[in-house]
């Protein structure tokens, strides 16, 4: 789960690592009164969405007037800002991040992620900050430092203090720093984040340092312990088909293809999808049905398959462990009596009670195309969108 | 022989009231599981399926002799099981809870290092070696016994492995699911090594996912200490990178997390890759005939 960056860096002001001075606007009036409030000579105005790469697509704009923090607020607020990180239509601007500005003399990077490899929480910092920290790591990665946290003992200020000096911080600083990296991880642990980001990590004129953004994102499987984490989660930044299928207990990421998929188990989900691709089909999404599939569930996971409109034939690939193909059958004819569909479905079942659901299936007088298996599945899906062109 | 659980395992399992852990204790001891009791705490004294229930895994290990546990109890107190597992002295704890908090495994991991146990999972079917001893939710009826090593990270794919597999004509001496979580318990290569050293395990299928360097690591491993044959595949060609697929492992972070970059370095450390997931058993029948 992410948040927006006003809400990360309200956050991690509560836990004392230095933000600029500022506080979210949703219109012209709001950000006037903000940047007065602020008082000095020039403001930043930040477009809020969930996605990075802001400044490239107009979404971050210094100005050094109020009538400039107007301006930019009244062109920021309700376009739609495309980023390297949104898709072509961009992300719909609701609110903007207005902040005293800051002169910058240098730029860090300092994150926290659980790290598989070490299977533990871990820093990373560079002194190539203000840029994208994969394409530093790849290019130069003697200029990335990780340092692996031990969730016994926590970080300890040597391991700071190590880090800082690593990243060529001198004198006051290290102390500094050592701060805000204690201050971040207690963060990171308290509220069960999965990355946090400050980028840059600024050195000031005088020498200060702080976060001049910063970004993190958070365990869904641990917000049921977290509410003042979850009670920030902006629904408009969600695929609303995602936001739906999620309440009913399944897990569906759209794509762009045109076959849809309905599919128990992550890893047979993806499998599904890459027999398709291996015989030149496009997946039109990625659908979980998980264990303990109700026939309401796959009726429900028709219809928000079905909500793509690209979708021109649907696979059903069901190995039952946990779950039973009976059930799943019943699902598929109850889909087909409830829902108008007009496109082929292919389908295939396998594992527990296997010898129940075909039967239903046939009984039922709806022209299911059955599968004997994965290969066969994925030919048929083939066939029937060569039939249907 | 099979590895981690065998027909003498004597297994327990914590959460043993609940509805599927009644479910799947009935069914794998129809097949075959020696299970000698189970936890739910509060509930010690009472009888379940004919079998002793204890408060606490000491209790049950101290009176059963348990040397396994499965535990079902949901994600929020998985890791705290997990850990009362470890200081009871269980030397195969099973996790099959699916939404454990990252940080809760990246603490039990802590507390696991210096615990000569093997922890499998979490988010995992479990473990089974056929007709001798299950804990987990697998269908046991699709696993015959037989020669080849099963390994995955997902369920329901390994399933379709066995599958394909057993249309071919092959059993398993065990199939082991080390989970989909991006902290478990463990990895590729603590399996590959089970399986190397198991004298009637003849060849390995290993089934992997997008995201982390597991799948990697354990071709490398298996090139420099393995003489029997690896068949491996990777799930998620199709994935777009930065979407997390399900499993919270399966995500892809950076080029080298990518199917195709993993496969192809599994290739070149000599593992025998299936690039269209419809051709595991038929792979895995070239390679072991």
């Amino acid at each position: 789960m992410n948040i927006h960056e006003y809400q990360t860096k309200e956050l991690l002001r509560g836990y004392g690592v230095p933000v600029p001075d500022g506080r979210v606007a949703h219109n012209v009036d709001n950000a006037a009164t903000i940047a007065e409030e602020l008082g000095g000579e020039r403001w930043v105005v930040k477009a809020q969405i969930h996605a990075g790469g802001r400044g490239k697509g107009g979404g971050v704009k210094v100005a050094s007037s109020i009538d400039e923090v107007k301006q930019f607020t009244n062109d920021m607020i309700g376009m739609h800002l495309v980023t390297p990180q949104t898709d072509k239509q961009g992300r719909l601007v609701q609110r903007v991040l207005v902040e005293q500005a800051c002169d910058i003399k240098k730029e860090f990077y300092l994150g926290l992620v659980i790290d598989r490899a070490t299977q533990r929480i871990t820093m990373i910092a560079s002194a190539s900050g203000g840029m994208n920290i994969e394409e530093v790591a790849k290019t130069d990665p003697d200029r990335v430092i990780h340092e692996a946290i031990d969730p016994a003992v926590g970080l300890p200020g040597f391991q700071c203090r190590k880090i800082a000096a690593k990243i060529g911080l001198q004198g006051k600083q290290i102390g500094e720093a050592a701060k805000m990296m204690q201050a971040l991880y207690r963060c990171f642990r308290d509220k069960d984040a999965l990355l946090a980001e400050i980028n840059p990590l600024a050195e000031l004129d005088g020498g200060k340092l702080m976060a001049l953004d910063a970004k993190m994102s958070f365990d869904s499987n641990a917000m049921y312990r977290r509410p003042n984490i979850t009670e920030l989660r902006d629904f408009d930044e969600e695929d609303s088909k995602e936001v739906e299928a999620t309440g009913h207990g399944l897990n569906y990421i759209a794509l762009d293809g045109n076959v849809g998929c309905i599919v128990n188990g992550a890893g047979l989900a993806m499998a599904t999808m890459d027999a398709i691709s291996f015989h030149n089909g496009k997946p039109a999404n990625f659908l979980d049905v998980g264990g303990g599939a109700s026939p309401e569930k796959v009726g429900n996971a028709f219809r928000i398959v079905l909500q793509d409109p690209n979708v021109k034939t649907i696979l059903v690939n069901i190995f039952a462990g946990i779950n039973r193909c009976d059930w799943i059958a019943e699902g598929l004819v109850q889909a087909m009596r409830d829902q108008d569909i007009k496109i082929p479905i292919v389908v295939r079942l396998a594992g527990t009670n296997v010898e129940k659901g075909a039967p239903i299936l046939e009984a039922s007088g709806f022209p299911f195309i059955m599968a004997d298996n994965l290969d066969d599945a994925a030919t048929k899906v083939m066939q029937t969108l060569e039939a249907s062109s | 022989m099979s590895v981690f659980v065998h027909k003498t395992s004597r297994v327990i399992i914590q959460g043993f009231t609940g509805q599927h852990a009644t479910f799947h204790a009935e069914e794998s001891m129809q097949n075959g599981t020696t299970v000698v009791g189970g936890v739910t705490p509060g509930k010690g004294g009472q009888t379940h399926l004919g079998l002793p229930v204890f408060d606490t895994v000491s209790q049950a290990v101290e009176e059963t002799g348990a040397d396994v546990s499965g535990i079902f109890v949901p994600p929020p107190f998985a890791a705290d099981a997990i850990m009362e597992a470890l200081e009871a002295g269980i030397g195969v704890v099973v996790v099959i809870a699916d939404g454990i908090p990252v940080q809760d495994m990246v603490r039990v991991k802590r507390y696991a290092a210096d615990r000569n146990a093997i922890i499998i999972g979490p988010n995992t079917p479990g473990i089974i070696t056929p007709d001798a001893c299950k804990v987990g939710i697998m269908p046991s009826h699709i696993y015959t016994p037989g020669r080849i090593g099963v390994v995955s990270r997902s369920g329901t794919l390994n399933y379709e492995a066995v599958q394909q597999m057993s249309e071919m004509g092959m059993g398993q001496t065990t199939s082991v699911g080390i989970g989909g979580d991006p902290v478990n318990g463990t990895d590729f290569v603590t399996v590959l090594r089970a399986f190397e050293q198991d004298p009637e395990t003849e060849a390995v299928i290993m089934i992997g996912e997008i995201g982390g360097p597991q799948e990697v690591d354990a071709a490398k491993w298996a090139k420099e200490n393995m003489s029997k044959p690896v068949v491996g595949f990777v799930a998620g060609v199709s994935a777009p990178p930065g979407r997390r697929m399900g499993h919270a492992g399966a995500i892809i972070s950076g080029e080298s997390d990518t199917a195709n970059a993993k496969m192809d370095m599994m290739e070149e450390l000599g593992v025998h890759v299936v690039r269209n997931p419809a051709d595991i058993g038929k792979t895995a029948q070239r390679v072991f005939s």
